[in-house]
């Protein structure tokens, strides 16, 4: 998929998740993701981080690097 | 007259009652009923027929006929035994000479003023007017031929000025010269496309007038004129059938006791002679029908009134639209081609699935495992959308399995599944009779699921209160004889934001049940939540900038909500095509749990799903995250289960959904699709996007009734069978599990789900793989049963027996579950989700000032493929784009102008109708028709956490037009020389 469309998924997850009581919000976002993210998509989203993730939300790289 | 077989569907002349038993004594049998139970019934249910005209079991007794008097001891008289409740006691005599004398009278004078026709009439041997003659012995009419309805030549009539001006009147109308000299002669309607209305057999019973108001809700006919004068009438002077508010529902021409009402399939076919019991393969209702047979012809569709879904009622879709099952556009051969730019060419089964199963398992050898998926449909069967995922699962060995419901209702199945730990609603739909207050949010039932409609209308009727919550002014805010206590009109995507505001409302006046939630729910997680609602910023004053909606109105729906007795909340896709549509569905469950409305009759969360099987399509596993019943791929003893019954290891990895595997096609990594009873090129957003997925795949399998747009795009054509022609099961909105028969032969040979068996055996074949072995659907749905615990209890003899059952229906639930959550949740504790607002990001700004918001008409379904190839195009023939007057007037539009439709996506063109049901900044259009491709112009935005596509939010502007765009031309093209068919080689 086109890294914007990429980029403003894993972000609305993000916001979702930065919104709920607790202090895990990285941790819920990578269980969304390993939960509804096909592996390819979610091997390109930590390409994407690797390579700087511009524009990702903070939450949204925190949780890349736990899946 | 005494039966002694009581036929199941027999009509017991009045509704029934409730309440303590009465016991009383009928023609000397004792029969105990109801307190409140008419003499009629209480007869029937004795087996004992009262003659009778005006009253029918789906309407109250209005006791006008005259035929149904009996002699009560005691008592003076001959009463109607319709409109006499029983008491205690009663000694009831129905033959005695008397009343037989009485009804012999009444009789000569129905039968004075009615044509005698009845060999020639097309109700002849299904006309109530004819068995009622026979069994009150009517043997000769006394009267001399005199004023009459029926003799158009009017010999012997007399003048009757009104008359006269009404009848010229309809003649004008009706383009048939009728008026050959009788006044009171009128011709017959032939306006509506599937029944007709004949004047001159109308016996005044007022049976369809009150079956208008009474089951449908519409108010459409009256009786118009006095006395002798008086006739049946739509609307208003001017009105034929089709030109007044008449939804078609059917319920007049099912109430009518002659052949006033008739279908014009009974006219041109005959009287049907066997009949069968199966489900509408419409909305998600699932209404039970008779379907009339012919031998193998259908004659007509009836609702069946032990249906437990939809109550004897029905539409116009259910009723009437079954005309695409024979439609010449329906392909019968399999075709295949090399490439999209050749003709189809016709040839046999063997050698499509040969050459099918030859391209998909290339295409992985080539590709890789993953690089092939499948599409299950929500109008096919449980059993059919069981063995779609199976084959993904477990010949293909992956996840790539999506459905429909992924464009529809996929936040419905995430956010009821975080709050309560099921992804299903809660009610039957006979809970709305229990129903005090109602919201709809989202939704269009009128349009959508009219049936559900109809019943809720009634219960408004009797008292309960409407909070409508959305953008345009549906019909439910206000029509004949209901009106919402509350409409918030909101912008197009605040859903969140007023949910929000409603919950604000509800903890800070201290609404909320807190023994439900401290008994039913997570006391923490609501302490949270309730600190996050109270937040001023929630306040129906500081969202109302940002919503539209009043605050002292928000205000006061919150009230009426959180105290007005039972609440239940209904909602459709206005609530989950959003990008925050997963939150909404969250929000809804938590103003239910707030207010403890949940557990019991008349509450609750009640999702109205689009498609007959939206579902049972996810109740089948055919998301690509989780098997069947809702469990995710990633557990072990979950996979252990498929593992043992399929011989096969499962994915661990969920797998592509529907957009990804559109991306995954642009990015050249999915290669192959098995898309079954869908049309993702006209469904699913930014048709651009779906068009430039599919051309990408070198092999696309389109098993479909027609050859739809998806499969402009299609290598392999597999013709599909219509739900007549299978057996298998569909469940609807309520989680019911309905029966579908087969009553005539698959005209293309096969089942669904034996086609998708053969495919899986053409793979299986040459992978060296055992074979499937299924020779009925009943042995799919035991192999869903012994694998999927909330169905571990249903095996078609279930269903034969107790004639539906809703899940989960197991062990614990032996005869199914209406009501869910009753003494706990699924999960446990109910769960309050914070629900923080988050605008879109598809905005209106000044290149695209408005917002596109999209939905379904009445007489058209979905795509349309069915409804188009019906007699319903006489009602929406076109998709029209509504906007505001002052939108309108802005940019130079009049009602009827063609339009252009822009959005950053695409454009197309259309025709305008200018009304203030939007609101200014707001357009609506519908999406059922592919020369429009409403969907050109909706993005590739989606719900955050399943990827449902924000069909409901998208900046667009509009402007004159005079013609279709470069696109919608290219397109028709490209579709025309798609759809070249080269016949079989003989």
């Amino acid at each position: 998929m086109s890294p914007e469309k990429m980029v403003h998924m894993a972000n609305q997850i993000a916001t979702f998740f930065k919104t709920q009581p607790g202090d895990n919000a990285p941790e819920r976002v990578a269980g969304h993701l390993r939960d509804f993210w096909e592996p390819r998509m979610r091997d390109q989203l930590r390409r994407y981080v690797d390579e700087g993730g511009t524009g990702l939300d903070q939450i949204a790289i925190e949780a890349v690097k736990r899946i | 007259m005494k039966d002694f077989i009581l036929p199941d569907d027999r009509d017991m002349g009045t509704p029934a009652r409730s309440g303590a038993l009465v016991t009383l004594t009928v023609d000397g049998i004792e029969v105990s009923v109801p307190e409140g139970t008419s003499i009629m019934r209480a007869a029937a249910e004795a087996g004992i027929k009262v003659p009778k005209l005006c009253a029918t079991d789906s309407i109250e007794a209005f006791g006008s006929c005259r035929l149904c008097v009996v002699q009560i001891e005691g008592r003076r008289g001959t009463p109607a035994s319709c409109t006499t409740p029983v008491a205690a006691g009663m000694v009831v005599h129905t033959q005695s000479d008397h009343v037989r004398k009485v009804r012999k009278g009444v009789m000569e004078l129905y039968i004075s003023d009615h044509p005698l026709d009845c060999l020639t009439c097309s109700a002849n041997g299904d006309c109530e007017l004819q068995d009622m003659a026979g069994a009150v012995g009517l043997r000769d009419v006394r009267y001399q031929s005199g004023r009459n309805h029926y003799d158009a030549s009017g010999h012997g009539v007399l003048a009757q000025g009104d008359a006269r001006a009404r009848a010229a009147s309809t003649t004008a109308r009706s383009g048939v010269a009728g008026d050959l000299g009788n006044p009171l002669f009128i011709p017959k309607d032939n306006s509506n496309p599937y029944f007709t209305y004949d004047p001159s057999k109308c016996i005044v019973c007022s049976r369809c007038v009150r079956a208008c108001e009474e089951v449908q809700g519409t108010f459409a006919l009256t009786i118009e004129g006095r006395g002798f004068d008086s006739r049946v009438s739509a609307g208003m002077a001017g009105d034929d059938f089709l030109t007044s508010d008449c939804v078609s529902c059917g319920a007049c021409v099912q109430a009518c006791p002659t052949a006033t009402l008739q279908e014009k399939s009974i006219a041109e076919l005959g009287t049907p002679t066997r009949s069968v019991i199966t489900t509408c393969a419409y909305c998600g209702v699932g209404c039970q029908f008779k379907a009339e047979m012919n031998g193998d012809r259908l004659v007509r569709m009836v609702p069946w009134k032990h249906g437990k879904a939809n109550r004897g009622h029905s539409c116009v879709k259910g009723r009437f639209a079954y005309g695409y099952a024979t439609h010449k556009d329906r392909i019968l051969n399999p075709m295949i081609r090399d490439s999209i730019d050749e003709p189809w060419r016709e040839v046999s089964w063997d050698q499509a699935l040969s050459f099918a199963a030859d391209k998909m398992l290339g295409l992985q050898q080539k590709y890789g495992q993953k690089s092939i998926g499948v599409i299950t449909s929500s109008r096919c069967t449980n059993e059919e959308t069981y063995l779609v995922q199976k084959l993904a699962r477990a010949v293909f060995m992956n996840n790539n399995t999506d459905t429909c419901a992924r464009v529809c209702h996929s936040p419905t199945g995430y956010g009821l599944g975080q709050a309560f730990g099921t992804s299903a609603g809660t009610q039957d739909f006979d809970s709305v009779e229990h129903t005090d207050v109602a919201i709809i949010i989202g939704a269009n039932p009128t349009d959508g699921h009219p049936v559900f409609a109809s019943r809720l209308k009634k219960r408004l009727r009797q008292g309960a209160k409407l909070i409508v919550i959305d953008p345009r002014r549906i019909d439910m805010v206000k029509s004949a004889h209901i009106e919402a206590a509350h409409h918030l009109p909101l912008k197009p995507g605040t859903n969140v934001a007023v949910v929000t505001s409603l919950a604000h409302v509800i903890v800070t006046e201290g609404l909320m049940d807190e023994a439900f939630i401290r008994e039913r729910c997570d006391w923490d997680e609501f302490q949270h939540y309730a600190e996050f609602v109270s937040d001023p910023r929630h306040s129906p004053e500081a969202t109302e900038l940002m919503t539209g909606v009043p605050a002292a109105e928000l205000r006061a729906a919150a009230r009426l909500y959180a105290t007005g007795g039972n609440a239940a909340i209904y909602y459709g896709l206005g609530v989950t095509e959003h990008s925050q549509g997963s939150t909404t569905v969250m929000g809804i469950a938590n103003l239910s749990m707030l207010t403890g409305n949940i557990g019991r009759p008349g509450v609750g969360v009640n999702p109205l799903r689009g498609q007959n099987n939206v579902q049972g399509s996810c109740d089948m596993g055919s998301f690509p995250h989780e098997l069947p019943g809702y469990r995710h791929v990633k557990l072990p003893e979950v996979r252990a289960v498929f593992e043992a019954a399929w011989g096969v290891p499962i994915d661990p990895e969920p797998g592509l959904r529907i957009p990804n595997m559109l991306d995954a096609a642009v990015d050249g990594t999915f290669k192959g699709l098995y898309c079954q009873g869908e049309d993702i090129l006209q469904s699913d957003p930014d048709t651009h996007h779906v068009a430039a997925g599919l051309a990408a795949m070198e092999c696309v399998i389109v098993h479909d009734l027609f050859l739809n747009e998806t499969a402009n795009y299609a290598h392999v054509f597999l013709p599909g069978s219509s739900f007549l022609e299978k057996d298998g099961t569909f469940t609807n909105a309520e989680r019911r599990i309905n029966r579908v028969r087969k009553v005539m032969a698959p005209l293309n040979g096969y089942g669904d789900w034996e086609i998708t068996q053969l495919l899986a055996n053409a793979m299986l074949k040459e992978m060296g793989g055992a074979t499937w072995t299924y020779t009925h659907p009943s042995q799919i749905m035991d192999e869903i049963a012994a694998t999927t615990p909330s169905f571990a209890g249903v095996d078609y003899a279930l269903l034969e027996e107790k004639g539906s059952v809703q899940w989960p229906c197991n062990e614990d639930h032996p005869e199914g579950t209406p009501l869910m959550h009753v003494d706990g949740f699924v999960r446990g504790k109910g769960r309050f989700i914070v629900t923080e607002y988050v605008a879109t990001d598809e905005r209106s700004g000044p290149r695209f000032p408005l917002l596109l918001t999209t939905g379904r008409i009445l007489s058209q379904y979905n795509v349309g493929a069915q409804t188009r190839r019906t007699e319903n195009t006489a009602w929406h023939a076109e998709d029209l784009l509504e906007i505001h007057p002052h939108d309108a007037e802005n940019r130079g539009v009049n009602e009827g102008d063609w339009v252009k439709l822009a959005s950053r996506a695409g454009e197309t063109t259309l025709r305008a109708t200018i009304t203030d049901r939007v609101s200014p900044g707001v357009v609506y259009t519908t999406f059922h028709h592919p020369d429009t491709q409403a969907n050109v112009i909706t993005t590739d935005f989606s719900d955050w956490a399943t990827n449902c596509p924000e069909y409901k939010v998208t900046a667009v502007q509009v402007s004159p037009s005079n013609g279709p765009t470069d696109w919608q031309e290219s397109y028709a093209a490209q579709a025309e020389q798609s759809r070249r068919i080269l016949p079989a080689a003989e």
